[in-house]
């Protein structure tokens, strides 16, 4: 399943688009960067409530796949713009981190 | 670890304190030169887990500081250096979920006490030299395994 395919499924709101043709095998959840560095693969949809510029540089270095902010969090703009210049993708997603993981991992996982 | 080969590629940059909003893009940096460079993607990727997790306790910790990238054709080399406040016990700040992070920095998501053991997850060998009152110097290496002595 791609990045953009697991959009249109569980309606995310794509805040940013990196590359959105990205092939998902997983995901990690985590809000504590170290916990996302050290365990966290590439490819993988990282579901999180951090909204500031270090997630962008954490999820530019383990290559993932898309970082899903929950519970409709949004981050201030210099994230977003930064996401854009370095092609990382955001999305938002309206329900809790549980439910999140949830669907995506039904999604992922039929 | 075998004898040196003399380095290809050398940059530094300056770490300012507390700057949060920089932090991070350093070793962004260091991932993109890395790449230009040809280093092969898993060191790439280890090298950029050990530089985040050093320029995070730059920023954090320290007056401020200086990381230097050295890349030889057997390893690369991440320096960090500081002007202090140094580390009283450097057996302490090793062992995962050890943490002075105050509660700003740990609601984004920092302190976890996990820097320093990621740093030695992802290097080779890790040399830490600290004085209280002057400062801290880490030394992470990271062997091109591919690299096959000629």
């Amino acid at each position: 399943m791609t990045v953009g395919e697991l959009v249109r499924e569980l309606g995310l709101e794509v805040l940013v688009a990196g590359d959105l043709e990205a092939d998902v095998h997983g995901g990690y959840c985590a809000d504590l960067l170290s916990e996302v560095l050290a365990h966290a693969a590439k490819g993988d949809i990282w579901i999180t409530h951090q909204k500031h510029l270090n997630v962008v540089a954490v999820a530019k270095l383990k290559e993932i796949g898309a970082v899903v902010l929950v519970r409709g969090l949004r981050p201030p703009q210099e994230v977003t713009d930064r996401a854009r210049a370095e092609g990382v993708t955001i999305l938002v997603s309206p329900t809790s981190a549980f439910e999140t993981a949830g669907r995506i991992h039904r999604a992922l996982f039929p | 670890m075998s004898p040196r080969i003399p380095p290809v590629f050398r940059r530094y940059w300056e770490v300012a304190p507390k700057d949060l909003d920089r932090a991070g893009f350093v070793s962004i940096e260091v991932r993109r030169a890395l790449f230009s460079l040809g280093v092969e993607p898993e060191v790439v990727k280890r090298a950029g887990i050990v530089c985040f997790e050093g320029e995070m306790n730059l920023v954090l910790y320290s007056e401020g500081g200086r990381i230097v990238l050295v890349v030889s054709p057997d390893r690369v080399e991440l320096l960090f250096s500081d002007r202090g406040p140094g580390i009283a016990d450097v057996d302490l700040v090793r062992q995962p979920g050890y943490s002075t992070a105050p509660d700003w920095a740990r609601e984004l998501g920092f302190g976890s006490g996990l820097g320093i053991p990621n740093m030695e997850q992802n290097s080779d060998e890790l040399k830490i030299h600290s004085r209280v009152g002057e400062g801290t110097v880490m030394r992470a290496t990271i062997l091109r395994r591919k690299y096959d002595g000629r």
